[in-house]
């Protein structure tokens, strides 16, 4: 069967699609690529489309996931159409962006320090002091900047041509910037003459922007030139290549835990000339291994004694430890609240309509529309434990409304949202496929960083909603048109 | 820089020098058994020296029996299992860059990257004995264009002091152990030493070294033991000789050491060793016997690989 960018039986078209309006016409902004699409031979592009993934083995761009058997160092599938977004839409996600991730930080300081919006009554109290996520040890500690998450992965979809959601926080360790990058890379040497017919806004410069922001967050004792890290918990994590990625495109140290050591309330990593003193930690392994003596006694990836200099401010280690209670999918719900008690301002990005279970009204209402929810664990992450409703079995859903019943406050569901589809190259030729977009967000002492874009997930198998890599979910170049760019902007 | 990131790229410049080496003393082994043997009616069989040379004999004895073509083959080129074989150090230099991305080029990790993709997708199956001498010209070719991408992209830097301190104390060891294969290999009865097999197995070792026509150049001369010897150990202009080698081990051991601020053992060693080197004359190292020398020389450059990793905390 061939399918065409036409919405198919697949895809009703109460889908909007990124690049074709109802009826088949190019949206605006993306006749050039259309007419490209239609007239590129498919030959070419199969090769183009294997040429892709040759350079992604050869560059070593692979992601892990062990314990699963299969290819330990597995591709994530790419593909050549990209996702184009008009200047327009960019600049009013960004300002978003820009808004959601201050409340987020004002909240995280807040709940450690006063927490004025629990004794406002907008935030139940149990939901943050039981919340595994909050972490004790981080009570009245004072981050510099009063900046918690200074890299922030915010998972955004979109159901119609002004209809932005945002679907998840992601507060701790976002990964997938490496892709952005690199998936722009492999677009300008596969297909050069696609950037001469079009505007696309560059991406490269986010890690100087990285380092620059994590720079400005560096200890007060800091003196001259901060010593920033990336710290890995190796090889083997299935983010490893985009550590590396990082800490080579900033000219940084890796390093991992065996590397650094604490003396005299100091953080020092192991150099061939005896210690130096590191500054600023970004740290990519969870909080639970970062310091055999405050959190997993078993952790040998850690720095023992690493918690006691943070606490003092000896060494600044992002995102924040215990950031984690920001990105709880309970605590989502209360996001568009935390925007207007904070920073007085109506939120610009709606927040998916959430059901917890820990309320009578919503246990209910979730227990009998099993069928057409999508169900997640508060705790879960990477499409893990989720029941997806209008795909799931009767057998499925009977399990599944067991589990809830079991501890009803571990389990949120939301309306499967109509997300939006991109045309995309399968074998047969162009067919719908549902998208996500992940912009990072960088924050620093002194101003929110944002470059142009994001990393666009897409759904590989017809009519699947879930875009996780590790649940099979492929990525694409994402554009943003630089030629209707209103310059001085969100961005400046 | 961090110890660790030193300690791979040590160990990414000797593995990728080891597999070269290994490619280079099969190439001798291949070469010589291929002299026709009057005595038994066929070829000789100098796998044993290869065996010895490769220093995988005790290994390769307890594992396959003996040394011959194919358990060579089997043990040297394609054992996963043994430390020092092809398979073995393509991988772990592999390995190794992958574990310190940040400190090589892009073009370096994606030579090693591609070498083990080659290996691992073709090499590894189809390697046979008709092949051999190709796979051999192939892992050379891999090792010079990592030393090229190496030469042509990376700063001048301590990384690069590091990979260029692990190529070359590689490289000194396996100089010293190519030439002594000659040791091992025994003359037919029959023959002379100084008779045209004679003859034949010295210009095999050369040639192994890529130095047949730097011999000529240098000697304008029939091949003859004591310069070929010359050449190998104490001619400053041959790149594979052992005083070339130590020369530049000591150099970036004092680069180093400079850029630190300090004098480490390693550099008063490798200094030494190399000085020693450039103020001989092959009748010193005749003296002895070749082999006798070769031996002792093998275990001094030993000690110097030891004081490296201490002077520099490669064991954390």
């Amino acid at each position: 069967m061939s399918e065409s960018p036409t919405p198919t039986e697949n895809t009703p078209p109460a889908f909007f699609d990124e690049m074709v309006q109802l009826g088949g016409e190019p949206r605006k902004g993306m006749e050039q690529l259309a007419s490209w699409m239609v007239e590129a031979p498919r030959d070419m592009l199969k090769i183009r489309q294997t040429e892709a993934e040759n350079l992604f083995r050869r560059i070593g761009i692979t992601f892990a996931v062990y314990g699963e058997g299969g290819d330990p160092e597995r591709l994530i599938p790419f593909d050549i159409v990209p996702r184009i977004l008009l200047a327009s839409e960019w600049a009013f996600m960004s300002r978003g962006l820009e808004q959601r991730v201050k409340a987020l930080n004002m909240f995280l300081h807040d709940v450690y320090h006063d927490r004025n919006i629990i004794r406002a009554g907008v935030i139940p109290e149990n939901l943050v002091l039981q919340n595994k996520a909050y972490l004790p040890e981080m009570r009245g500690v004072t981050v510099p900047g009063g900046v918690y998450t200074h890299i922030a992965g915010i998972d955004l979809v979109r159901t119609g041509a002004e209809e932005f959601y945002v679907l998840e926080d992601n507060t701790r360790t976002p990964s997938g910037v490496s892709y952005m990058l690199q998936n722009r890379e492999v677009m300008m040497r596969l297909f050069p003459e696609m950037f001469n017919s079009h505007q696309v806004a560059p991406v490269e410069r986010y890690p100087e922007d990285l380092l620059a922001s994590l720079k400005t967050v560096a200890p007060p004792t800091c003196e001259g030139d901060p010593t920033v890290v990336v710290l890995s918990p190796g090889l083997y994590n299935s983010a490893y290549y985009e550590h590396t990625f990082l800490a080579d495109k900033m000219g940084i140290e890796l390093v991992e835990g065996q590397d650094l050591f604490v003396k005299d309330n100091t953080v020092f990593m192991r150099t061939t000339q005896g210690p130096e003193r590191v500054d600023v930690i970004y740290k990519r392994l969870d909080d639970d291994f970062i310091d055999p003596l405050a959190f997993r006694a078993d952790s040998s990836l850690g720095v023992p004694g690493l918690m006691n200099v943070y606490r003092s401010g000896g060494v600044t280690i992002t995102n924040a430890v215990g950031g984690g209670i920001a990105d709880d999918k309970a605590i989502y719900m209360y996001v568009p609240d935390m925007i207007k008690f904070y920073l007085d301002e109506e939120p610009i990005l709606k927040n998916v309509p959430t059901y917890w279970c820990a309320r009578d009204d919503d246990y209910k209402y979730v227990l009998d529309h099993l069928e057409e929810l999508v169900v997640k664990e508060v705790a879960g992450s990477g499409g893990y434990g989720m029941l997806v409703g209008p795909a799931s079995t009767k057998e499925e859903r009977e399990a599944y409304a067991l589990r809830i019943k079991a501890d009803p406050a571990e389990f949120i569901a939301q309306p499967t949202l109509s997300l939006s589809t991109c045309p995309t190259f399968v074998a047969d030729g162009y067919a719908p496929r549902h998208v996500d977009l992940r912009p990072f967000v960088l924050v620093g002492a002194d101003k929110v960083r944002l470059v142009p874009g994001g990393l666009t997930r897409v759904a590989m198998r017809a009519g699947s909603l879930v875009v996780n890599s590790s649940q099979g979910g492929g990525t694409k170049d994402t554009w943003i048109l630089e030629d209707s760019l209103n310059l001085g902007g969100a961005n400046a | 820089m961090l110890s660790r990131t030193a300690a791979s790229l040590y160990w990414v410049g000797r593995y990728m020098e080891r597999a070269e080496n290994l490619a280079r003393i099969l190439e001798v082994g291949y070469r010589m058994s291929q002299m026709p043997d009057l005595e038994a009616g066929g070829t000789r069989n100098e796998w044993p020296s290869s065996a010895v040379a490769a220093a995988c004999e005790d290994g390769l004895i307890e594992k396959h029996g003996e040394a011959n073509l194919d358990t060579v083959l089997s043990y040297i080129a394609l054992d996963p299992e043994n430390p020092s074989s092809i398979h073995a150090c393509l991988e772990t230099a592999r390995t190794n860059a992958r574990a310190v991305r940040t400190a090589v080029t892009s073009e370096m990790w994606e030579s090693l990257n591609d070498t083990w993709l080659e290996f691992n997708g073709q090499w590894r199956k189809s390697l046979k004995k008709d092949n051999l001498l190709s796979f051999l010209d192939w892992v050379k070719t891999r090792s010079t264009i990592f030393r090229g991408a190496m030469s042509g992209t990376m700063l001048r830097d301590e990384p690069y002091a590091f990979i260029n301190v692990g190529t070359f104390i590689e490289r000194t060891e396996n100089t010293a152990r190519i030439l002594d294969v000659k040791f091992h290999v025994l003359l037919p009865q029959g023959e002379s030493i100084g008779g045209s097999v004679d003859y034949y197995q010295w210009a095999t070792v050369l040639r192994s070294v890529s130095a047949l026509g730097s011999y000529h150049w240098v000697y304008r001369d029939a091949i003859k033991p004591w310069q070929v010897a010359e050449l190998l150990i104490l001619k400053k202009e041959m790149p594979r000789s052992l005083v070339y080698t130590l020369s530049q081990v000591s150099y970036y051991l004092n680069q180093i050491g400079d850029g630190h601020g300090r004098r480490y053992d390693s550099q008063r060693l490798a200094g030494k060793l190399h000085s020693e080197l450039d103020f001989s004359k092959v009748d010193d190292i005749f003296q002895d016997g070749l082999h006798e020398y070769l031996d002792k020389f093998l275990v001094r450059n030993n000690k110097l690989g030891v004081a490296i990793a201490e002077d520099f905390h490669f064991y954390l």
